[in-house]
Protein backbone atom coordinates (compact mmCIF):
# COMPACT_ATOMS: atom_id res chain seq x y z
CA UNK A 1 0.00 0.00 0.00
CA UNK A 2 1.66 3.64 -0.85
CA UNK A 3 1.22 5.78 1.80
CA UNK A 4 2.07 9.34 1.58
CA UNK A 5 2.37 12.58 3.38
CA UNK A 6 -1.36 14.63 3.33
CA UNK A 7 -0.65 18.26 4.10
CA UNK A 8 -2.82 20.97 3.42
CA UNK A 9 -0.67 24.07 4.36
CA UNK A 10 3.15 24.38 4.74
CA UNK A 11 4.82 22.33 7.05
CA UNK A 12 8.40 22.32 6.78
CA UNK A 13 10.50 19.04 6.62
CA UNK A 14 11.13 18.96 10.43
CA UNK A 15 7.39 18.70 11.27
CA UNK A 16 6.95 15.41 9.30
CA UNK A 17 9.65 13.91 11.31
CA UNK A 18 7.70 12.30 14.03
CA UNK A 19 9.55 11.70 17.68
CA UNK A 20 12.52 13.62 19.26
CA UNK A 21 15.35 11.96 18.94
CA UNK A 22 16.59 9.38 21.69
CA UNK A 23 19.63 10.57 23.74
CA UNK A 24 21.66 7.73 23.06
CA UNK A 25 21.02 7.69 19.09
CA UNK A 26 20.51 10.29 16.17
CA UNK A 27 19.18 8.36 13.66
CA UNK A 28 18.32 10.28 10.28
CA UNK A 29 14.60 10.89 11.11
CA UNK A 30 13.93 11.95 7.52
CA UNK A 31 13.43 8.16 6.88
CA UNK A 32 10.10 7.80 8.73
CA UNK A 33 7.38 9.39 7.40
CA UNK A 34 3.67 8.81 8.46
CA UNK A 35 0.25 7.03 6.90
CA UNK A 36 -2.25 9.99 5.81
CA UNK A 37 -5.14 9.51 8.05
CA UNK A 38 -2.85 9.68 10.93
CA UNK A 39 -0.62 12.41 9.44
CA UNK A 40 -4.04 14.31 8.87
CA UNK A 41 -5.55 13.55 11.91
CA UNK A 42 -2.42 14.72 13.58
CA UNK A 43 -2.32 17.61 12.07
CA UNK A 44 -5.84 18.91 12.40
CA UNK A 45 -5.32 17.87 16.46
CA UNK A 46 -2.23 19.91 16.27
CA UNK A 47 -3.62 23.08 14.45
CA UNK A 48 -6.80 22.63 16.88
CA UNK A 49 -4.54 22.65 19.91
CA UNK A 50 -2.71 26.05 18.06
CA UNK A 51 -5.99 27.99 17.48
CA UNK A 52 -6.93 27.24 21.00
CA UNK A 53 -3.67 29.08 21.86
CA UNK A 54 -4.41 31.86 24.28
CA UNK A 55 -1.31 33.99 26.27
CA UNK A 56 0.61 30.48 27.45
CA UNK A 57 2.29 29.26 24.25
CA UNK A 58 4.85 27.41 26.50
CA UNK A 59 2.20 24.79 27.16
CA UNK A 60 0.63 24.99 23.64
CA UNK A 61 4.29 24.44 22.48
CA UNK A 62 5.14 21.60 24.78
CA UNK A 63 1.71 19.97 24.47
CA UNK A 64 2.33 19.81 20.00
CA UNK A 65 6.06 18.66 20.71
CA UNK A 66 4.53 15.96 23.20
CA UNK A 67 2.02 15.23 20.45
CA UNK A 68 4.83 14.55 17.67
CA UNK A 69 6.77 11.96 20.16
CA UNK A 70 3.64 9.84 19.71
CA UNK A 71 3.44 9.01 15.87
CA UNK A 72 5.44 6.73 14.77
CA UNK A 73 5.53 4.18 11.97
CA UNK A 74 8.23 3.17 9.63
CA UNK A 75 7.14 3.57 5.86
CA UNK A 76 8.77 4.18 2.53
CA UNK A 77 11.68 7.28 2.21
CA UNK A 78 11.05 11.01 1.65
CA UNK A 79 14.04 12.47 1.79
CA UNK A 80 14.36 15.82 0.14
CA UNK A 81 15.75 18.82 0.64
CA UNK A 82 14.83 22.68 1.71
CA UNK A 83 16.84 25.47 0.80
CA UNK A 84 16.74 28.68 3.08
CA UNK A 85 14.52 31.33 1.67
CA UNK A 86 16.95 33.18 -0.66
CA UNK A 87 14.27 36.18 -2.53
CA UNK A 88 10.92 36.11 -0.71
CA UNK A 89 7.87 34.50 -2.62
CA UNK A 90 8.22 33.33 -6.23
CA UNK A 91 6.87 30.83 -8.74
CA UNK A 92 7.01 27.34 -6.86
CA UNK A 93 7.20 28.58 -3.30
CA UNK A 94 5.14 26.55 -0.52
CA UNK A 95 3.66 28.92 1.18
CA UNK A 96 0.94 28.27 4.90
CA UNK A 97 -2.28 29.74 4.42
CA UNK A 98 -3.01 31.46 7.87
CA UNK A 99 -7.06 31.73 7.34
CA UNK A 100 -9.45 30.00 8.64
CA UNK A 101 -10.78 29.32 4.94
CA UNK A 102 -12.09 25.63 4.25
CA UNK A 103 -9.65 25.85 1.48
CA UNK A 104 -6.59 26.82 3.38
CA UNK A 105 -7.65 24.26 5.97
CA UNK A 106 -8.65 21.03 4.82
CA UNK A 107 -5.69 18.56 4.57
CA UNK A 108 -4.08 17.49 0.76
CA UNK A 109 -1.23 15.31 -0.35
CA UNK A 110 0.30 18.68 -1.96
CA UNK A 111 0.90 22.10 0.27
CA UNK A 112 0.03 24.81 -1.41
CA UNK A 113 2.50 26.68 -4.23
CA UNK A 114 2.67 29.87 -5.55
CA UNK A 115 2.07 29.47 -9.60
CA UNK A 116 2.25 33.36 -10.28
CA UNK A 117 3.15 36.43 -8.79
CA UNK A 118 1.56 39.52 -9.75
CA UNK A 119 4.03 42.08 -9.75
CA UNK A 120 6.32 43.11 -12.26
CA UNK A 121 9.44 41.12 -11.35
CA UNK A 122 8.58 37.47 -9.96
CA UNK A 123 9.22 38.83 -6.26
CA UNK A 124 6.38 38.77 -4.11
CA UNK A 125 6.50 40.93 -0.77
CA UNK A 126 4.02 41.72 1.96
CA UNK A 127 1.02 42.85 -0.09
CA UNK A 128 1.48 41.26 -3.13
CA UNK A 129 -1.08 39.48 -5.06
CA UNK A 130 -0.34 35.51 -6.33
CA UNK A 131 -1.83 32.69 -7.82
CA UNK A 132 -1.94 29.70 -5.75
CA UNK A 133 -2.42 26.11 -6.75
CA UNK A 134 -3.90 24.45 -3.77
CA UNK A 135 -6.26 21.35 -4.00
CA UNK A 136 -5.75 20.83 -7.51
CA UNK A 137 -7.36 24.13 -8.38
CA UNK A 138 -5.72 28.13 -8.57
CA UNK A 139 -7.11 30.03 -6.30
CA UNK A 140 -5.83 34.11 -5.88
CA UNK A 141 -4.09 35.48 -2.30
CA UNK A 142 -2.19 38.25 -0.64
CA UNK A 143 1.44 37.96 1.33
CA UNK A 144 0.64 38.69 4.58
CA UNK A 145 4.64 37.95 5.44
CA UNK A 146 7.49 36.10 4.71
CA UNK A 147 10.78 34.67 5.88
CA UNK A 148 12.86 36.96 3.87
CA UNK A 149 14.56 40.15 5.99
CA UNK A 150 13.26 43.43 4.74
CA UNK A 151 13.05 46.64 6.08
CA UNK A 152 14.12 47.77 9.44
CA UNK A 153 11.93 48.02 11.77
CA UNK A 154 9.50 46.04 9.84
CA UNK A 155 8.90 42.16 11.15
CA UNK A 156 10.22 39.21 9.46
CA UNK A 157 8.21 35.97 10.14
CA UNK A 158 9.37 32.52 10.56
CA UNK A 159 7.11 31.22 7.54
CA UNK A 160 5.72 32.31 4.35
CA UNK A 161 2.31 33.21 4.65
CA UNK A 162 -0.45 34.14 2.68
CA UNK A 163 -4.36 34.65 3.18
CA UNK A 164 -6.70 33.34 0.37
CA UNK A 165 -8.83 36.08 -1.34
CA UNK A 166 -11.47 36.58 -4.22
CA UNK A 167 -10.58 38.84 -7.29
CA UNK A 168 -12.44 41.89 -5.90
CA UNK A 169 -10.11 41.41 -2.21
CA UNK A 170 -12.34 40.20 0.00
CA UNK A 171 -11.03 37.17 2.15
CA UNK A 172 -12.09 33.89 1.71
CA UNK A 173 -12.07 33.15 5.53
CA UNK A 174 -13.64 34.75 8.64
CA UNK A 175 -10.71 35.24 10.62
CA UNK A 176 -7.13 35.67 10.35
CA UNK A 177 -5.55 34.33 13.83
CA UNK A 178 -1.50 35.41 12.95
CA UNK A 179 -0.07 38.37 13.88
CA UNK A 180 -0.14 40.68 10.60
CA UNK A 181 2.50 43.47 9.89
CA UNK A 182 1.11 47.13 10.34
CA UNK A 183 2.72 48.25 6.80
CA UNK A 184 -0.34 45.82 5.42
CA UNK A 185 -2.44 48.70 6.67
CA UNK A 186 -1.52 50.86 3.80
CA UNK A 187 -3.52 49.29 1.62
CA UNK A 188 -6.73 50.12 3.60
CA UNK A 189 -8.65 50.93 0.51
CA UNK A 190 -8.36 47.63 -1.24
CA UNK A 191 -8.19 45.04 1.42
CA UNK A 192 -10.31 46.60 4.13
CA UNK A 193 -12.13 43.97 4.65
CA UNK A 194 -9.35 41.61 5.36
CA UNK A 195 -7.34 44.11 8.07
CA UNK A 196 -11.08 44.01 9.60
CA UNK A 197 -10.85 39.86 10.16
CA UNK A 198 -7.50 40.22 11.33
CA UNK A 199 -7.33 39.68 14.95
CA UNK A 200 -3.73 41.13 15.58
CA UNK A 201 -0.97 43.27 14.22
CA UNK A 202 2.68 43.24 14.96
CA UNK B 1 13.09 72.61 53.47
CA UNK B 2 17.14 72.82 54.40
CA UNK B 3 19.13 75.37 55.83
CA UNK B 4 21.55 77.94 54.68
CA UNK B 5 23.78 78.13 57.62
CA UNK B 6 25.58 81.00 56.13
CA UNK B 7 22.90 83.56 54.75
CA UNK B 8 20.40 83.21 58.02
CA UNK B 9 23.09 85.34 60.28
CA UNK B 10 21.85 87.58 58.97
CA UNK B 11 17.94 87.65 59.33
CA UNK B 12 16.34 86.70 61.96
CA UNK B 13 12.10 86.49 61.01
CA UNK B 14 13.48 83.14 59.26
CA UNK B 15 13.80 81.29 62.17
CA UNK B 16 9.77 80.59 61.78
CA UNK B 17 10.70 78.59 58.83
CA UNK B 18 13.14 76.71 60.68
CA UNK B 19 11.02 74.54 62.14
CA UNK B 20 10.30 71.71 58.82
CA UNK B 21 14.54 71.02 58.62
CA UNK B 22 15.37 68.29 56.84
CA UNK B 23 18.72 66.90 55.32
CA UNK B 24 18.21 64.62 52.28
CA UNK B 25 21.54 63.40 51.27
CA UNK B 26 23.50 66.17 52.06
CA UNK B 27 21.41 68.76 50.24
CA UNK B 28 21.99 72.26 49.95
CA UNK B 29 18.71 73.57 48.92
CA UNK B 30 18.82 77.62 48.43
CA UNK B 31 14.98 78.40 49.83
CA UNK B 32 12.79 81.38 50.08
CA UNK B 33 14.22 82.71 52.88
CA UNK B 34 17.03 84.31 50.98
CA UNK B 35 14.50 86.01 48.89
CA UNK B 36 12.44 87.05 51.97
CA UNK B 37 15.69 88.31 53.85
CA UNK B 38 16.39 90.52 50.80
CA UNK B 39 12.67 92.19 50.96
CA UNK B 40 13.32 92.87 54.35
CA UNK B 41 16.46 94.63 53.71
CA UNK B 42 14.93 97.85 52.35
CA UNK B 43 11.71 97.19 50.72
CA UNK B 44 13.44 98.01 47.17
CA UNK B 45 12.65 95.85 44.62
CA UNK B 46 15.42 93.30 44.03
CA UNK B 47 16.35 91.85 40.72
CA UNK B 48 15.21 88.10 40.66
CA UNK B 49 17.93 85.98 41.78
CA UNK B 50 17.41 82.37 40.49
CA UNK B 51 17.74 79.56 43.20
CA UNK B 52 21.56 77.92 42.90
CA UNK B 53 21.31 74.30 41.47
CA UNK B 54 20.97 71.45 43.94
CA UNK B 55 23.74 69.25 44.34
CA UNK B 56 23.15 65.88 44.81
CA UNK B 57 25.83 63.66 46.34
CA UNK B 58 24.86 60.09 45.97
CA UNK B 59 27.11 59.00 48.57
CA UNK B 60 25.72 55.01 48.50
CA UNK B 61 27.70 53.90 45.24
CA UNK B 62 30.97 55.15 44.20
CA UNK B 63 32.28 55.57 40.66
CA UNK B 64 34.17 52.71 41.00
CA UNK B 65 31.89 50.33 41.51
CA UNK B 66 29.67 51.03 38.75
CA UNK B 67 29.56 48.85 35.92
CA UNK B 68 31.45 50.52 33.13
CA UNK B 69 29.42 49.99 29.73
CA UNK B 70 30.40 51.32 26.25
CA UNK B 71 27.53 50.17 24.27
CA UNK B 72 29.67 48.03 20.78
CA UNK B 73 28.63 50.00 18.31
CA UNK B 74 30.85 53.20 19.29
CA UNK B 75 34.16 51.00 19.16
CA UNK B 76 35.02 51.75 15.34
CA UNK B 77 35.69 49.04 12.73
CA UNK B 78 38.94 49.07 11.43
CA UNK B 79 38.96 50.34 7.95
CA UNK B 80 40.68 52.83 5.70
CA UNK B 81 38.35 55.51 6.89
CA UNK B 82 39.35 59.34 8.46
CA UNK B 83 38.56 58.67 11.80
CA UNK B 84 37.00 61.56 11.77
CA UNK B 85 33.94 60.31 10.14
CA UNK B 86 33.97 58.55 13.53
CA UNK B 87 34.48 61.44 15.44
CA UNK B 88 31.48 63.16 13.83
CA UNK B 89 29.36 60.20 14.18
CA UNK B 90 29.99 59.75 17.91
CA UNK B 91 28.92 63.56 18.29
CA UNK B 92 25.34 62.13 16.72
CA UNK B 93 24.67 59.23 18.40
CA UNK B 94 25.70 60.67 21.75
CA UNK B 95 22.95 63.84 20.75
CA UNK B 96 20.78 61.49 19.96
CA UNK B 97 21.42 59.10 23.51
CA UNK B 98 20.48 62.74 25.24
CA UNK B 99 17.55 62.70 23.73
CA UNK B 100 16.30 58.94 24.16
CA UNK B 101 18.05 57.07 27.30
CA UNK B 102 19.55 53.77 24.99
CA UNK B 103 19.98 51.32 27.78
CA UNK B 104 22.80 48.37 29.03
CA UNK B 105 21.88 45.44 27.07
CA UNK B 106 23.47 42.05 25.32
CA UNK B 107 22.30 39.35 23.34
CA UNK B 108 20.17 37.10 25.51
CA UNK B 109 18.60 39.98 27.14
CA UNK B 110 14.82 40.97 27.23
CA UNK B 111 13.71 43.96 25.73
CA UNK B 112 10.50 46.31 25.07
CA UNK B 113 10.69 48.60 22.12
CA UNK B 114 8.06 51.37 21.54
CA UNK B 115 8.28 52.59 18.32
CA UNK B 116 6.18 55.44 16.87
CA UNK B 117 4.07 53.46 13.78
CA UNK B 118 1.81 55.83 11.42
CA UNK B 119 -0.31 52.23 10.92
CA UNK B 120 -0.61 50.99 14.36
CA UNK B 121 -3.80 52.03 16.67
CA UNK B 122 -2.26 54.87 18.71
CA UNK B 123 0.21 55.50 16.58
CA UNK B 124 2.61 53.42 18.87
CA UNK B 125 3.82 49.75 18.58
CA UNK B 126 5.08 47.83 21.40
CA UNK B 127 7.16 44.89 20.31
CA UNK B 128 8.84 42.36 23.74
CA UNK B 129 11.12 40.00 22.53
CA UNK B 130 14.67 38.30 23.21
CA UNK B 131 17.56 40.26 21.54
CA UNK B 132 18.78 37.72 19.66
CA UNK B 133 21.91 40.08 17.54
CA UNK B 134 23.03 43.16 17.93
CA UNK B 135 25.19 44.36 15.18
CA UNK B 136 26.38 47.80 13.25
CA UNK B 137 28.55 49.79 14.01
CA UNK B 138 27.71 53.84 14.42
CA UNK B 139 24.71 55.15 13.74
CA UNK B 140 23.47 52.46 11.88
CA UNK B 141 23.78 49.86 14.67
CA UNK B 142 20.66 47.65 15.08
CA UNK B 143 19.17 44.90 17.21
CA UNK B 144 17.02 42.03 16.65
CA UNK B 145 14.15 40.99 19.13
CA UNK B 146 12.65 37.57 18.33
CA UNK B 147 9.27 36.60 20.37
CA UNK B 148 6.76 33.82 19.45
CA UNK B 149 3.09 35.58 19.10
CA UNK B 150 0.23 33.28 18.51
CA UNK B 151 2.32 30.24 17.39
CA UNK B 152 4.36 32.58 14.88
CA UNK B 153 7.58 33.49 15.22
CA UNK B 154 7.96 37.38 14.36
CA UNK B 155 11.63 38.78 14.40
CA UNK B 156 12.04 42.77 13.94
CA UNK B 157 14.96 44.20 13.62
CA UNK B 158 15.08 47.75 15.49
CA UNK B 159 17.83 50.87 14.49
CA UNK B 160 18.86 52.26 17.81
CA UNK B 161 19.09 55.47 16.12
CA UNK B 162 16.00 55.93 14.47
CA UNK B 163 14.01 59.15 15.41
CA UNK B 164 10.99 56.49 15.38
CA UNK B 165 12.01 54.44 18.31
CA UNK B 166 10.66 56.47 21.17
CA UNK B 167 11.00 54.25 24.32
CA UNK B 168 13.81 51.33 25.21
CA UNK B 169 13.39 49.43 28.37
CA UNK B 170 14.96 46.39 29.56
CA UNK B 171 12.70 44.21 31.39
CA UNK B 172 15.46 41.31 32.04
CA UNK B 173 19.10 42.12 31.57
CA UNK B 174 21.27 38.77 30.96
CA UNK B 175 23.39 37.83 28.94
CA UNK B 176 24.17 34.17 27.34
CA UNK B 177 26.53 31.94 26.97
CA UNK B 178 26.95 33.13 23.32
CA UNK B 179 26.46 36.65 21.57
CA UNK B 180 24.65 35.76 18.63
CA UNK B 181 21.49 33.80 19.23
CA UNK B 182 20.41 33.31 15.65
CA UNK B 183 20.32 29.50 16.62
CA UNK B 184 16.83 30.15 18.63
CA UNK B 185 15.04 29.92 15.12
CA UNK B 186 16.16 26.59 15.21
CA UNK B 187 15.20 25.95 18.80
CA UNK B 188 11.97 24.95 20.15
CA UNK B 189 9.47 27.57 20.35
CA UNK B 190 9.64 26.95 24.12
CA UNK B 191 13.06 29.46 23.99
CA UNK B 192 12.00 32.38 21.83
CA UNK B 193 8.43 32.97 23.91
CA UNK B 194 8.29 36.19 25.50
CA UNK B 195 5.21 36.95 27.83
CA UNK B 196 4.77 41.00 26.15
CA UNK B 197 3.29 41.74 29.23
CA UNK B 198 6.05 40.70 31.51
CA UNK B 199 7.10 43.06 34.46
CA UNK B 200 10.63 44.54 34.33
CA UNK B 201 12.68 42.37 36.66
CA UNK B 202 15.01 44.94 38.61
CA UNK B 203 18.93 44.75 38.07
CA UNK B 204 21.51 46.21 39.73
CA UNK B 205 23.92 48.94 38.42
CA UNK B 206 27.10 47.29 40.21
CA UNK B 207 28.99 43.86 39.29
CA UNK B 208 28.84 41.49 36.77
CA UNK B 209 25.93 40.91 34.43
CA UNK B 210 24.35 37.23 34.94
CA UNK B 211 25.42 34.72 32.23
CA UNK B 212 22.68 32.78 32.00
CA UNK B 213 23.55 29.18 30.86
CA UNK B 214 20.66 27.52 29.66
CA UNK B 215 21.91 24.92 26.73
CA UNK B 216 19.18 25.36 24.37
CA UNK B 217 17.04 22.44 23.13
CA UNK B 218 16.61 22.44 19.03
CA UNK B 219 14.12 21.02 16.96
CA UNK B 220 15.05 17.76 14.53
CA UNK B 221 17.85 18.31 12.21
CA UNK B 222 17.84 19.78 8.91
CA UNK B 223 18.62 23.22 10.93
CA UNK B 224 18.72 26.77 8.65
CA UNK B 225 22.65 26.64 9.53
CA UNK B 226 24.89 24.02 10.42
CA UNK B 227 25.03 25.48 14.14
CA UNK B 228 27.73 22.46 15.09
CA UNK B 229 30.30 24.13 12.73
CA UNK B 230 32.95 25.65 14.42
CA UNK B 231 32.73 28.51 12.66
CA UNK B 232 29.19 29.68 14.53
CA UNK B 233 31.53 28.73 17.71
CA UNK B 234 27.39 27.79 19.88
CA UNK B 235 28.20 27.11 23.43
CA UNK B 236 24.38 27.05 23.87
CA UNK B 237 23.05 24.21 22.23
CA UNK B 238 22.74 20.47 23.55
CA UNK B 239 24.26 18.76 20.57
CA UNK B 240 24.40 15.77 23.03
CA UNK B 241 20.92 15.21 21.80
CA UNK B 242 21.32 15.26 18.15
CA UNK B 243 24.67 14.52 17.08
CA UNK B 244 26.58 11.72 17.98
CA UNK B 245 30.38 12.15 18.46
CA UNK B 246 31.25 10.98 15.34
CA UNK B 247 29.18 13.79 13.47
CA UNK B 248 30.72 16.17 15.79
CA UNK B 249 34.21 15.38 14.87
CA UNK B 250 32.85 15.61 11.28
CA UNK B 251 32.19 18.87 11.80
CA UNK B 252 35.68 19.62 12.84
CA UNK B 253 36.88 19.39 9.48
CA UNK B 254 35.75 22.59 8.85
CA UNK B 255 37.56 24.25 11.50
CA UNK B 256 40.58 26.72 10.68
CA UNK B 257 42.84 26.98 13.78
CA UNK B 258 45.64 28.52 12.28
CA UNK B 259 43.24 31.78 12.36
CA UNK B 260 43.66 32.27 16.17
CA UNK B 261 47.39 33.16 15.48
CA UNK B 262 47.10 35.11 12.27
CA UNK B 263 48.88 38.01 13.37
CA UNK B 264 46.93 40.70 10.64
CA UNK B 265 43.88 39.81 11.80
CA UNK B 266 44.57 41.27 15.71
CA UNK B 267 42.70 44.12 16.62
CA UNK B 268 43.20 45.57 20.01
CA UNK B 269 40.66 47.79 20.91
CA UNK B 270 41.40 48.20 24.93
CA UNK B 271 42.98 51.78 24.62
CA UNK B 272 40.63 52.66 21.66
CA UNK B 273 37.49 51.64 24.21
CA UNK B 274 39.07 53.43 27.18
CA UNK B 275 39.25 56.75 25.04
CA UNK B 276 36.21 56.59 23.57
CA UNK B 277 34.54 55.83 26.72
CA UNK B 278 36.24 58.52 28.88
CA UNK B 279 34.89 60.72 25.53
CA UNK B 280 31.25 59.18 25.80
CA UNK B 281 30.92 59.95 29.76
CA UNK B 282 32.28 63.37 29.66
CA UNK B 283 29.90 64.26 26.92
CA UNK B 284 26.90 62.79 28.56
CA UNK B 285 26.93 64.16 31.93
CA UNK B 286 27.54 67.71 30.25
Amino acid sequence: MQYSISTSFMIPTWKRILSHPKPHTAFDLRQNTISRSSLAAGYRQAQQELTKAGPNMVLISRSFTGFLTQLSSLTHHNAFSVSAAAAAIQKMTRVRVVDNSPQGTTPWHRAPRVIHVYTKNGVGKVGDRVLLAIKGGKKKALIVGHKMPGERMNPRFDSNNVVLIEDNGNPTGTRIKVPLPTHLRKMEGEYSKLLAIASRFV
Amino acid sequence: MAVCTRRLDKVMCSIRLLRNVKHQNERFLSTSLCRLALESDGGNPTTFTPPSKPVIIDKTQTEASLRKFLSPEFIPPRQRTNPLKFTIERKDMIQRRKVLNIPEFYAGSILAATMADPHATGKVNRFVGICIQRGGHGLGATFVLRNIISGQGVEICYELYNPRLQKLEVLKLEKRLDSNLMYLRDALPEYSTVDPDMKPVPHSVTGEVPVNTTRVRMRPKPWSKRWERPKYAVKGIRFDLYLTPEKMEHAQKWAQPWLEYDMLKEYDTTELEKRIFAEVQAEMTK
